[in-house]
């Protein structure tokens, strides 16, 4: 290209920018804006319509309901809470039957044959104690309400609810430099923030897709939905009257994923102010007709797609972890385990910011899952607390027969209800999963991005954390 | 099938001076490009006028590449581009640029819109912001086999006039108004029929004499290039992907590679 067309070109685009600032920053909305008036004005009086059929009258109205300025909001709220509190209320009664015979039939019979064929005590310890539990343990804490969560979830997804979210929640994203199908990536990360990351692959512009990628931990997925029902359970629920813990515990979690949504919107913001400056891009969202979910195949879809695949996942990373923690509380050194030197030596800081040792330990073990950090911290703590006569052993990952017992382990290894908020904010924020980690760095190809990715939540957790302490301590 | 073996033969039906070429690969007189939001039948148009069995039924996102095809009709030959489909061509997704970068660049004499008549409003967002980058378009409202049984009718007359552009009513999978649309397509190629299409939307006053200053400007940078106007508008605008194409050279390339393949044409046909 000549010096004088690259010259040209240059006066060009500075003249366009010049031009720009005349015909004003809202130009492009506008133009659009006057662009879908036209198309509506020429359908208007071209298309005739002859008996509006009924299914298009309640398109409508449903649509205007669920996007309206006023009612979208509350209305996704409530179908958020009915959606976790019917998750809560249910998985209870399954998870005790999968753990009843997982944990108190399978497990002693596994024992009792490793006695049969002699098997060492470590190997079987190791085995059983560690590997088996730890895979039984998540099976019976999280089939249930992956099994009650997914299809529900899917129903929505069929019914066709969540392009309507994404649309409500368009403008927001806008407001804070994001693209606006950043909501679905969003939603899809509510299932497993592995996936969300691949799904931001619809977003085209890659300052905005580096956006959604980053702040996709911000959805707490289903590994962490355990988590966050269970303390919210034992800490929340337990504060209100019995006939509404359910209700007081699910708002908890709505609660915390209103919390991960503002993060998210605060971290986008901040980053399309800084390091990933620019304009949002407009987009097209269809938003489907409705149609009425066909409840069969969605079962049988959520079950064999979803639940089916995440629990396998979650059962693979879950044996070796099981093993790992099986050691460590097993291996002594200089008269303690080494579990417990690394919990004392973690203790300071964790109780800085409203947490323990127990915890922050959990995490680190627990980083290629989040499904097993509540199992973790219950055998961590019954090995801190040293308290005889509960749990099995050392190493030994555990099940309660309720909540209350799991409530009575926590308060006696010191857990108050600051630490159970704090574990669930910290659960919210902090770095993704192994899994996670990995499709980041695939996608976006680069280190230092996965790392920003990886780091960035575990930073605003610890300040949260650390703040909430501090104005808890001095409340009370 | 829509008409009998003996209408093929028939001088009064059009369709008989079709010849569907397949993939052809003889001399072309005409480029048609199908364009329109995915999942309105244009894979079914183009089924329907080369003879080819493209795969229909895509997803938004699946197709990112152009599918090609040929026809005689009238003792024209024509190409024809099946683009992927796109509710817009202000985005920057891969598909949709090959879409857009086609009709801007790639110069085709006549871009069909294809319509879904059960949306048409939706549709319409698109035909607006096609007729805005070209002149020689006709419009296919697809479809209206199925608009009636919603109880849906489009009056093609009002559109037309409307739009400023050819309006055919369709419903591909049967074949009906196929002969329509070969008719008007040839007449918009041939030049038999000027089109003077909508472009209000833009002739908010600043707008306009900003646009005016630049096309002038461009104009004189890169002489010979297609859709002025519309590059214009996107500078105007700031659209990344237009000032890229416009600092690196690639719009100087583009528009040469579009006088390129017009002189291919014009030769073939000697």
């Amino acid at each position: 290209m000549s010096k004088n067309v690259q010259s040209k070109a240059e006066s060009i685009i500075n003249h366009a920018r010049g031009l720009r600032w005349q015909v004003g920053e809202s130009f492009h909305d506008r133009a659009i804006e006057a662009l879908y008036e036209e198309a509506t004005t020429i359908a208007g009086k071209s298309v005739i319509i002859a008996g509006e059929p009924p299914r298009f009258n309640f398109d409508r109205t449903l649509d205007r309901l669920v996007t309206s300025r006023w009612t979208g909001f509350p209305i996704m709220f409530l179908l958020l809470a009915a959606v976790f509190w019917l998750t809560i209320e249910l998985a209870n009664i399954p998870s005790q039957m999968i753990a009843g015979l997982l944990l108190d039939t399978v497990h002693p019979a596994l024992k009792e044959f490793g006695v049969w064929i002699h098997m060492p005590g470590w190997l079987s310890g190791l085995l059983f104690d560690g590997m088996y539990l730890a895979g039984a343990w998540v099976i019976s804490v999280m089939l249930p309400p992956m099994a009650i969560f997914f299809p529900m979830f899917t129903l929505l997804e069929d019914f066709g609810y969540l392009p309507r979210v994404a649309f409500n929640l368009d403008f927001m994203f806008r407001k804070a430099g994001a693209h606006g199908k950043q909501a679905l990536t969003m939603v899809m990360g509510y299932g497993c923030n592995a996936a969300g990351v691949v799904a931001a692959r619809i977003i085209d512009s890659p300052r905005e897709r580096l956006i959604a990628i980053i702040t996709n931990n911000f959805s707490i997925c289903n590994g962490r939905w355990p988590t966050q029902i269970l303390i919210a359970t034992i800490f929340l629920g337990a504060l209100a009257p019995p006939h509404l813990a359910g209700m007081a515990s699910a708002l908890a979690v709505v609660a915390v994923v209103l919390i991960g949504v503002f993060f998210m919107f605060v971290v986008s913001w901040g980053l399309s102010r800084t390091v990933l400056r620019g304009e949002a891009s407009t987009f097209s969202l269809e938003l489907p007709p409705y149609r009425p979910p066909r409840i069969l195949q969605t079962l049988y879809t959520s079950v064999i797609d979803r639940t089916l695949i995440v629990l396998w996942r979650a059962v693979v990373w879950a044996v070796p972890a099981g093993a790992l923690i099986w050691l460590v509380s097993n291996i002594s050194l200089g008269g303690q385990s080494l579990a417990e030197g690394v919990i004392n030596w973690l203790n300071p800081a964790g109780v800085l910011i409203g947490l323990n040792g127990v915890i922050l330990l959990a995490y680190v073990i627990a980083i290629p899952a989040n499904e097993i950090v509540i199992p973790t911290v219950l055998m961590l703590t019954v090995l801190a607390a040293k308290m005889a006569g509960v749990g099995s052993g050392a190493g030994v990952m555990f099940e309660f027969d309720s909540t209350e017992a799991t409530a009575m382990v926590l308060q006696a290894g010191g857990w108050t209800i600051l630490t159970g908020i704090n574990l669930m904010l910290f659960s919210l924020l902090h770095n993704p999963c192994s899994t996670t980690i990995y499709t980041i760095y695939r996608e976006t190809g680069s280190v230092k991005w996965t790392a920003v990715a990886t780091l960035l939540p575990v930073i605003l957790g610890v300040i949260v954390c650390f703040l909430v302490a501090q104005v808890w301590r001095m409340a009370g | 099938m829509a008409y009998p073996e003996q209408c093929e033969l028939c001088p009064i039906n059009k369709n008989s001076k079709l010849v569907k070429l397949g993939e052809g690969s003889g001399p072309t007189d005409f480029v048609v490009a199908l364009a329109g939001n995915p999942n309105v039948g244009k894979s079914t148009v183009f089924n329907n006028l080369t003879g080819l069995r493209q795969h229909t039924g895509n997803w938004p996102g699946k197709t990112v590449t152009r599918a090609e095809g040929a026809f005689s009709y009238d003792g024209s030959n024509y190409k024809v581009m099946d683009l992927p489909g796109t509710y817009s061509l202000m985005t920057t997704s891969t598909d949709e640029e090959v879409a857009r970068d086609f009709i801007l660049f790639g110069k085709p004499d006549v871009t069909v819109v294809v319509l879904d008549a059960t949306r048409l409003e939706r549709n319409l967002n698109l035909v607006l912001q096609v007729l805005e980058i070209t002149d020689k378009a006709v419009v296919c409202v697809n479809l209206i086999d199925e608009a009636k049984r919603k109880g849906i009718t489009i009056d093609d007359r009002s559109l037309a006039r409307e739009l400023g552009v050819p309006v055919v009513l369709a419903a591909a999978r049967e074949g009906r108004g196929m002969p329509e649309l070969l008719q008007s397509v040839r007449d918009v190629a041939t030049g038999a029929l000027i089109c003077k299409p909508r472009r209000s939307w833009t002739a908010d006053k600043k707008v306009k004499k900003a646009v005016d200053e630049l096309v002038e400007q461009i104009e004189e940078a890169y002489p010979g290039l297609a859709n002025v106007r519309w590059v214009a508008l996107r500078l105007l605008e700031g659209d990344q992907r237009i000032i890229d194409a416009i600092r690196s050279g690639e719009l100087t390339t583009l528009a040469e590679h579009g006088e390129q393949s017009k002189q291919v044409i014009s030769s073939e046909k000697e």
